[in-house]
């Protein structure tokens, strides 16, 4: 049946990619819940639609006659059949897809998707784009779950950790996952274009891999506190966790993580996320047709092969230069 | 003939037979013509068999015969399932000409109509009678829903004006059923004037029928026998009609089962009878819902978060809502209010409203707090904020008033947590 005006317009706006700031502490599947909950809000607050009529065949005495004959006559007569209190709310459900998952207590930017935007999503995974977390990590104790709540296994002194000896050990840790890259990446270095692309930088599995780590780097240091920056791409939060008790081990004493958080996924920053307040109808369309020209740009980017003729990717992010574009196809590989 | 409240018991067990009467009044509703044309269907009863019988136009009465019969509740329940779509007697009406049931002409005698020969289709008749004829598309004989039958059934469309919403009370299939077959004049108007009476609204009566459609089946004089106790209760009249909006489904509880809730809320809480009285009337879902989550509730607020008795009432005749709230929320607000804000019980005990908000808006706001070195809840140090402003104002007056930040800096602190 006919939608309400603003719902059926409201809903073609509705087609694309946004991102939410999930909060701490919320399961993501909730965070779908609510915003499709707070979009069908949004699309049955339409106007009321105009009465409709139907056509009866209906008695009545013939004109011009003078006899009580009777004849039928089409009418239209009002219905009730599409009141809004007799066929109930116009929209029911909306299918939102969510993209890269973030755990329960992990924070930061998470991918939505609505309408046709869900097929984006699987062309986002596709592309095999690098993330940027900030983990927070606290020295002195080992728990089982790597989270500050778990259950306490151990408690060491950190006097002697130094932040020369944390910068050396993320230097290490980014070493080995630069081999791992080029490993995964299934490229033949023997080839001018491996190589020239090896050399910017800009290599990175586009198939299934472990966990690895573009980048990481140490942003402040505060014994026992210390504020991490990792750049990485086929990780989940837990692994995360997991390199912070293991940075704690390397560096002769425990350490636990008390935050993980997304500041981008892909294309999609902190400046484009929205927060609990904004999670509503035209907050959210805003933001879709927002994003819908990088969207396009980046995805169709990342499918083109990138050609040795072509500029090599130019520092984009400020501090390295992993930049999320696109890695040699693996069929351009010999041999494997 | 006439259908009354008394003649349909609240679900639906036994239907006399003299409720099919009133499908002649629905036709109120139609155009029509001169003539009514009958195919019979007034059919004398048989108690002999037991199976449901498809032809749709016989299935009421016969299994009407057989839950005069054998007043099992087994057999009505498989009659009801038998006839669980909806089974219009209005419908009969719309389709004489059209329906031709000759095989049981025999069986049925014409009771109490007058000496018309039954019709055979190929008998010729006049261009004036074939006018007459209504042969519009049949309604379905069964449906899910009531948009079928709305525009034929004037009780329907007047409860649509109403404000009724059909859409939510076709879930319940016995509710459908039994609108379809009350009729509005005779039965529905009483109970409309009865609730006005009461004190609710033309605009009200709509949602409230909407979520207590069961009220139709029941008896008049209850109702207003439970309002009587109401008001020896010393119950206002205004305060029963807000009570009632409030929570639709109070009247169709027993005098016996409201005395006891009341008896149950003024032993537990150790209230007097004007502050029970008045928590009842701010919060009437306390009587209509289970008593098990209450006597929960207060056993938290005793024993896992340490309360006194003095206390809770306090905070329970200013959040009623408190009564009835999620057992495992009401310890997770506490836990952060009293173990990360460091708020003190007798604190707490001044503004309960905190047990009534979202936990993250707590956390959200404290932390924002905190990070400024603002969260400051002792009344006794300066630069106090008091619990229920945190928890309450909009987010414009918390940042401006209480933080002293502007709400983009709020805003990018939330994306830092």
């Amino acid at each position: 049946m006919q939608a309400s005006g603003m719902g059926s317009a409201g809903l073609a706006r509705l087609q694309g990619l946004f991102a939410v700031y999930k909060p701490p502490g919320l399961k993501w599947k909730h965070l779908r819940d609510t915003v499709e909950l707070q979009l069908l809000k949004g699309l049955n607050a339409g106007k009321l639609p105009a009465p409709k009529q139907r056509v009866r065949f209906l008695l009545g005495p013939v004109e011009g006659s003078e006899e009580k004959e009777l004849t039928l006559t089409a009418t239209r007569v009002p219905t009730l059949i599409d009141h809004p209190l007799v066929r109930g709310l116009a929209f029911t459900s909306l299918k939102v897809g969510v993209g890269h998952r973030l755990d329960s207590q992990a924070s930061g930017v998470l991918v939505l998707g609505v309408g046709h935007g869900r097929g984006l999503l699987t062309d986002m995974y596709n592309a095999h784009l690098t993330k940027d977390y900030t983990v927070r990590g606290l020295l002195g104790k080992a728990t089982d779950d790597f989270c500050e709540d778990g259950r306490l296994v151990e408690k060491t002194t950190y006097d002697h950790v130094t932040r020369e000896k944390l910068d050396r050990i993320l230097a290490v840790i980014q070493g080995s996952h630069q081999k791992a890259l080029v490993m995964y990446s299934n490229l033949d270095l023997q080839t001018q274009e491996a190589y020239e692309m090896a050399v910017s930088g800009v290599i990175r599995p586009m198939n299934k891999s472990p966990m690895l780590i573009t980048g990481i780097r140490c942003l402040q240091f505060a014994p026992p506190e210390f504020l991490l920056e990792v750049q990485c791409m086929h990780e989940t939060q837990k692994q995360l966790r997991g390199l912070v008790h293991e940075i704690g081990l390397e560096l002769k004493s425990t350490a636990v993580c008390t935050q993980v958080r997304r500041t981008r996924d892909g294309f999609f920053t902190l400046d484009d996320a929205l927060l609990r307040t904004q999670w509503d109808l035209p907050s959210i369309q805003d933001a879709i047709q927002a994003a819908a020209p990088r969207v396009a740009a980046e995805l169709e980017k990342s499918l083109r092969p990138w050609l040795g003729t072509q500029e090599p990717p130019g520092p984009g992010q400020p501090w390295d230069s992993e930049r999320p574009h696109s890695a040699l196809r693996p069929e351009s590989h010999v041999g494997h | 003939m006439a259908l009354s409240a008394q003649q349909i018991p609240r679900w639906l067990n036994s239907i006399k037979l003299s409720s099919f009467m009133t499908a002649l009044q629905l036709r109120k509703g139609f155009q029509r013509p001169g003539k009514t044309l009958f195919c019979g269907v007034f059919a004398q009863p048989h108690a002999s068999s037991d199976d449901c019988f498809l032809q749709w136009g016989f299935r009421t009465y016969r299994t009407s015969s057989l839950w005069n019969s054998s007043q099992s509740t087994n057999s009505s329940r498989r009659e009801i399932n038998c006839a669980q779509s909806t089974l219009l007697p209005s419908v009969n009406e719309l389709s004489q000409k059209t329906q031709n049931i000759p095989s049981l002409d025999s069986e049925l005698s014409l009771e109490g109509l007058d000496d018309v020969p039954p019709l055979s289709p190929l008998q010729p008749i006049s261009d004036e009678e074939a006018v007459q004829i209504i042969a519009g598309p049949p309604l379905p004989a069964s449906s899910v829903t009531l948009r079928d039958y709305v525009d034929h059934s004037e009780t329907l469309r007047k409860l649509v004006l109403l404000g009724v919403d059909l859409s939510k009370i076709e879930k319940h299939p016995d509710a459908a059923n039994l609108l379809l077959r009350l009729d509005f004049e005779k039965d529905i108007k009483q109970m409309l004037l009865f609730l006005k009476d009461l004190g609710i609204e033309d605009t009200q009566l709509g949602p409230f029928l909407t979520k207590n459609y069961a009220i139709f089946s029941e008896d008049l004089e209850n109702l207003k026998t439970r309002v009587a106790y109401l008001q020896s209760k010393n119950f206002s009249k205004a305060d029963i009609a807000q009570m009632v909006r409030n929570a639709p489904f109070l009247l169709s509880f027993s005098v016996e089962r409201l005395d006891n809730r009341l008896g149950f809320f003024q032993k537990e809480l150790e209230l007097s009878v004007k502050k029970t009285r008045d928590m009842v009337i701010r919060l009437p879902r306390l009587l209509t819902g289970s008593l098990e989550p209450v006597k929960e509730n207060m056993k938290v607020f005793r024993l896992e978060l340490g309360f006194q008795q003095n206390e809770i009432q306090h905070m329970i005749t200013k959040i009623p809502k408190m009564l009835t709230a999620n057992k495992r929320k009401l310890t997770e607000t506490f836990d952060y209010v009293h173990n990360v804000m460091r708020v003190p019980h007798h604190i707490i005990v001044r503004f309960p409203q905190v047990f009534n908000t979202r936990l993250f808006k707590v956390k959200e706001r404290h932390l924002f707090l905190a990070y400024l070195g603002r969260a400051q809840y002792d009344p006794t140090k300066p630069n106090y904020i008091s619990l229920d402003k945190l928890v309450s104002v909009p987010d414009g007056i918390f940042c401006e008033g209480m933080a002293k930040a502007s709400v983009q800096d709020f805003e990018k602190f939330l994306k830092t947590l």
